[in-house]
Parts: structure tokens; C-alpha cells; sequence
């Protein structure tokens, strides 16, 4: 059995070189801008940027339950036993729930087209699927996107954090957050600084949906019979005054 | 040369409305939504999900509720206003599917929601209801064109099947109406606190039923002006004490709420969501709320009416809250649509108002209600099912 892949993203090691950024375009044949761009789009699928001297990087964190896989309508997006969430762009239709619900604000939309997609990280499910890892961790030379086993990795992040204490914050971003996701960050400053939310709920967001939504089928049953009984009762009350009415009237006519 | 038609003030804005609206809607065909929305990345939602679907849809809440007081409770004395009810819903829903398709990036793939299922997702149940809840009103409607035609049988074997076709219709209904909320439930940390709620699907459905009264009022209004039609304030008075137990039930439930989540220390704080939220109280819950609770306002034409109107503009801007004030703080850009959308979303209200008109002027809606109502005899027979009874 595959066990899931993951990213750990080690922002200390980050000396924003932005070869990942290159190595991202050129996987994904992504168009080369003139600029290098500064936000996740239907072009660009990953940024490395700068807070208080610290370096990033955005992507797709291919959540363990993906709230885009969950609000899709049409099953567009899926969670592969690997760790990467593909999107099978001949489903979509266009809603947009997933770029509205993502809670890390990846999915982009190819506006300017005609015949518009989602477009993210794919996490490089194809060269994975070729036995290479993904084109960010294999470009990065410092080790600060690494690509292995999660389970390993979250591993390999605790012990970083707790080997050296003064250099990390106690927190491994991606561990938790909605139900655990398959990039991991370990950071010398606090989330939020980098634009983070650092408000996520531990378990997944697709729960709180569910949480309705499974209760439909039997909603659906208790209203339907419970609506007919009204019907039911009231209709029979009526009937029955109708025919005491009748007979009322046939018994003082008999009377006369 | 005499025109056929008269030119009149309304039917000239109704014109230029219909031009702006197909110039906009051929943008939006030819350059995409980039070009012909102000939507982005960062603000993917924006009029044509706020008001043409969440509010469409539940400004047509009307058809299932005065369905369900007509055959689940029997209350058959509301039967002169069904008719005009199911027309505005079955016409609301149609309009909601049609504005969808320009919102969808791909509509010509609507059909995918037919073979791909994902019973996670709220919006594949939504999508679901209102398609299925569209075939019951269409057949709930189907009665009146079978009537005009004289077409007897079909609309007899119609007439066999209504109390299982509004039971459907009234479970259809109250999934989706709520659901619509319940599309929010999945971004706690998204929508401003004024509107996230974990019981927001119970606060779109109680107002969906009470601007569903609204409508039947406020349309009742305008066909009594435009056309002369009766006023049946009797029925819709009681509609209007409908309204108010609905929104003082809202506006418990919104006070529990926001002492539950600790929002009230919000409620003052400068800032845009609050004048916004403010207005919404005040129009949508608080105005009405007091109009409707006065026994002489309540059975004045006039009091009811404006009670009308403040629920629906309260309703308009509660879902526009949601849909655009509530998440812009936390998309980090503001929102306000093109004249493209605005006038794609004007064009297809306009239409609305234009086939309500047409619908009333040459099916038996009104006339039909009229007839009736004089008689009792449909009142007092249990047996008959009013909507096949022919004229």
C-alpha cells in the first residue's frame, strides 16, 4: 500500500532563490510572465515571498479532506490515496464553490477564457505517479521544500522543532488545520504573519456540512409521512363533519 | 401608420433594460466572465449568486407555502391567491435556472449534475431540489394551461396526484430554501460574524417563508393597481400574521445566536458590516415586525403593503449581506458589480415582470380566483381538489 506523500516546508532553510517558483511553471508548462507573479493565479501555482526577513512559500496544502473535493457538486476535485488532490477538469462546471469554501484561498480561475478551469498545484501527481517527486521539492537546494512519507516528515518536523527551540515557533501548520493537510510548514515566526489563518478549526470543514447534510435522507422521510398524516387527519375530520352534518339533516327531516 | 402597441413610459424602460442587458450578455458569451463580471480569485461570487440565486429563490418561497396551507391543512379559503402564487414561483425558478447559466463558467455542462454525484456537497443537493422542485411547480402550473386549452383529461389526471406533488414540493422546497444557508456553513472563517451562524439554515428558510408572504402581498398590490383585480385583504391579512410570527421566530432565534457566539460586542464597532447589518434590522425584521404587530396596520391595505415591501427589501439585503458585505473583509478586496452584471440581472427581473403580465393578462389566474371565491361551494366540499375544478 502507498503510504500518503507530503511536503515539508522548513521556512528557516528558505533563502527565496525562487527556483521552485521556475521549476513550478516548467512542470506545469505554466507561461513565463515578464513579472514574476505575485499571487497564486490560473497561471502561477506557487509564490515565494518575503515577511520580517522571512521567506515563503503559498501552494495548494492538499488537505486530508479537501473542503473544495467536499463542495464540489459535480465531484470535480479527489483526494488520492498518495496525498495529492486532482482535479478532473472535464466534470467542472464553472460554480466557483471551491475557490468561494477553500479556507488556504489556492484554487484560481482561468477568467479570460471562454471555456474557463480551476486551476492549483497538482502536488505533481503525474511525475509521482512516474516515481519523481515534485518538481519544487526537487529544484529547492537548501532542503526547505522537502518531499517524503507525512508520516515521516511530521516526524522530521518535531524534531527540528524541538531540537532547536529558539529557532521555531511550537507549531507544525498543515498537522491539524481542517483535519490535517499534505504540506507541512514549520516556521521561525507566527502564521498569521505570512498571511495564514491561523483561526482553522482542527477538524475537517467539510464535517460541519455533513453534519446536515447526512440528516437529509432521513428528514426527507419524517416530513413526507408526517406531512401526509396532516392531510391525512385533517381530511378525515372533514369528511366525518360533512357526513355528521348530512345525517343531522336526514334525521330532522325524517322528524318532519 | 398606427403601431399595434400603445407606447407607454414602462414598456420603454422595459426595452432599454432588454438592449443593455443582451449587449452585456453578448460580452459575457464572446470575452468571458473576466471581461463581463467584476468577480476575481480573491471574490468569486458576486450579484448574479447574491441576488439572482439567493434571493430569486427564495422570493418564490411563496408557491410552497401557500400550497401547502391550501392542500396539507386544507385551508381552502387561500385558493383565490393560489394560482397567481404558483405563477410567480414557477416563473422565479425558471429565471434563477436561466440567470445561472450566466454565472456557471461552463453552463453548457449543467446536465453533469445529473450523472456526477456528490452527496457531500450542498450545492449538489441545491442544484437537485430546485431542478426537481422546477418539475413540481411545472406541474403544479400545468392545470391553468390545460384549462385555457380545455384540455380536461390532463388536467384531471393533474388533479389525482397534487397531494403527493405539493408534499414533494414542500419538503423540496424547505431543503433548498435552507440549504442556500447552508452553502455557508463550510466558511466559518470567511463570513463576517453578523451572518455566519451554525443555524444558518434555519434563518434562510424562516425568511424565506416570510418574504414568500411578502411576495403574494405585494404582487396582490400591484395586479389590484395595474390590472384592477381584487383585493382579497381578508386572506392576506392572515398572510401578514404569518409573516410576523415567522420573523419574531427569526428574530429570537438571531438574538439566541449572537449571544451564543458572543457577537453583541460587535454589534457597534465602526465599521461598514455594522451600518450594513444595522440597515437589515431595521428594514427587514424590526419595521415589520412592529407594523405587522398592530391589528389596525395589519388590516389597513396600505399598512400591509409597506410591511411587505420592508420584509422584502430586508430579505434583498440580508442575502446581499451574505453574499457580498459579509465576505469582502474576509476576501481582502471590496466588490461591487459591472454595469454588465447589473444589467444582465435588471434584464432578467424585467422579464420576470413581463411574463407575470402577459401570464396574467391571457391564462386564467385572476378571473379564475374571482369566479370562485363567490360561491362557497368549494369551500364546503372536502372531495373536490380545487385546482382541476374547471370554471
Amino acid at each position: 500500500m502507498t503510504k500518503p506523500k507530503a511536503l515539508l516546508i522548513d521556512v528557516t532553510k528558505c533563502i527565496g532563490c525562487m527556483a521552485c517558483y521556475y521549476a513550478c511553471k516548467e512542470a506545469n508548462k505554466l507561461p513565463e510572465t515578464e513579472k514574476v507573479e505575485e499571487d497564486l493565479s490560473a497561471t502561477n501555482y506557487t509564490v515565494v515571498k518575503e515577511t520580517d526577513g522571512v521567506f515563503y512559500r503559498k501552494l495548494c496544502m492538499h488537505c486530508n479532506e479537501p473542503t473544495c473535493a467536499s463542495v464540489c457538486p459535480v465531484k470535480a476535485f479527489e483526494k488520492t490515496p498518495e496525498g495529492p488532490v486532482i482535479y478532473h477538469d472535464k466534470k467542472c462546471i464553472g460554480c466557483r464553490y471551491c475557490i468561494q469554501a477553500c479556507p488556504f484561498d489556492v484554487p484560481a480561475y482561468e477568467w479570460k477564457s471562454n471555456k474557463p478551469l480551476v486551476k492549483k498545484c497538482t502536488m505533481c501527481a503525474q511525475r509521482q505517479k512516474e516515481g519523481k517527486i515534485t518538481a519544487c521539492a526537487e529544484a529547492c537546494p537548501t532542503g526547505a521544500t522537502y518531499f517524503g512519507d507525512r508520516e515521516e516528515l511530521l516526524a522530521e518536523a518535531r524534531k527540528r522543532i524541538q531540537e532547536n527551540p529558539g529557532q521555531y515557533i511550537n507549531h507544525i501548520y498543515g498537522e491539524k488545520e481542517v483535519g490535517g493537510t499534505s504540506v507541512l510548514i514549520i516556521s521561525s515566526i507566527p502564521f498569521e504573519k505570512f498571511g495564514f489563518r491561523a483561526d482553522l478549526i482542527e477538524k475537517p470543514l467539510s464535517d460541519l456540512t455533513w453534519e446536515i447534510m447526512s440528516k437529509i435522507p432521513n428528514y426527507v422521510v419524517v416530513s413526507g409521512v408526517f406531512l401526509y398524516g396532516i392531510y391525512w387527519i385533517i381530511n378525515r375530520r372533514m369528511e366525518l363533519s360533512e357526513y355528521n352534518k348530512s345525517k343531522n339533516r336526514d334525521s330532522s327531516e325524517d322528524k318532519n | 401608420m398606427r403601431l399595434p402597441f400603445k407606447i407607454t413610459f414602462w414598456k420603454v424602460v422595459l426595452v432599454i433594460i432588454w438592449i443593455l442587458g443582451i449587449i452585456a450578455a453578448v460580452i459575457r458569451f464572446t470575452k468571458g466572465l473576466g471581461a463581463s463580471t467584476n468577480l476575481s480569485d480573491q471574490f468569486p461570487w458576486g450579484l448574479w449568486i447574491g441576488f439572482d440565486i439567493l434571493c430569486g429563490v427564495g422570493l418564490a418561497a411563496g408557491g410552497f407555502t401557500i400550497a401547502a396551507i391550501i392542500y396539507v391543512f386544507h385551508i381552502k379559503r387561500f385558493y383565490p391567491i393560489l394560482r397567481p402564487t404558483i405563477l410567480t414561483a414557477f416563473l422565479g425558478y425558471l429565471l434563477v435556472i436561466f440567470a445561472l447559466l450566466f454565472d456557471l463558467g461552463q453552463p453548457w455542462r449543467i446536465w453533469h449534475l445529473l450523472i456526477y454525484w456528490n452527496p457531500h456537497s450542498v450545492l449538489f443537493e441545491v442544484g437537485w431540489c430546485v431542478m426537481l422542485y422546477t418539475t413540481v411547480l411545472a406541474l403544479e402550473f400545468s392545470p391553468i394551461i390545460f384549462e385555457s386549452l380545455g384540455w380536461g383529461t390532463p388536467k384531471k389526471w393533474v388533479g389525482k396526484v397534487i397531494i403527493p406533488l405539493v408534499i414533494a414540493g414542500v419538503i423540496l422546497s424547505t431543503l433548498h430554501q435552507s440549504s442556500l444557508g447552508s452553502l455557508y456553513l463550510i466558511m466559518p472563517e470567511k463570513l463576517y460574524p453578523f451572518w455566519y451562524s451554525s443555524i444558518i439554515p434555519f434563518l434562510f428558510f424562516l425568511s424565506a417563508v416570510a418574504v414568500g408572504c411578502a411576495m403574494v402581498i405585494f404582487e396582490s398590490h400591484l395586479s389590484y393597481r395595474a390590472f384592477g383585480h381584487r383585493l382579497r385583504m381578508d386572506l392576506l391579512a392572515d398572510l401578514g400574521r404569518v409573516m410576523l410570527v415567522t420573523l419574531v421566530v427569526y428574530a429570537i432565534l438571531k438574538i439566541q445566536d449572537f449571544s451564543g457566539r458572543g457577537v453583541w460586542s460587535n454589534i457597534f464597532i465602526n465599521r461598514s458590516e455594522t451600518y450594513l447589518f444595522w440597515l437589515e434590522a431595521i428594514i427587514g425584521i424590526i419595521a415589520p415586525i412592529v407594523l405587522l404587530a398592530i391589528k389596525r396596520v395589519r388590516l389597513s391595505e396600505r399598512g400591509l403593503y409597506y410591511a411587505s415591501i420592508f420584509t422584502i427589501a430586508g430579505f434583498l439585503l440580508n442575502r446581499l449581506n451574505i453574499a457580498v458585505t459579509g465576505m469582502e473583509a474576509s476576501a481582502g478586496v471590496s466588490y461591487f458589480p459591472s454595469w454588465m452584471e447589473i444589467s444582465i440581472t435588471l434584464a432578467i427581473v424585467a422579464t420576470g415582470f413581463f411574463v407575470f403580465s402577459l401570464a396574467v393578462r391571457y391564462l386564467p389566474i385572476f378571473e379564475h380566483a374571482e369566479s370562485d371565491s363567490k360561491p362557497a361551494k368549494t369551500i364546503t366540499n372536502s372531495k373536490e381538489v380545487p385546482i382541476i375544478k374547471s370554471r
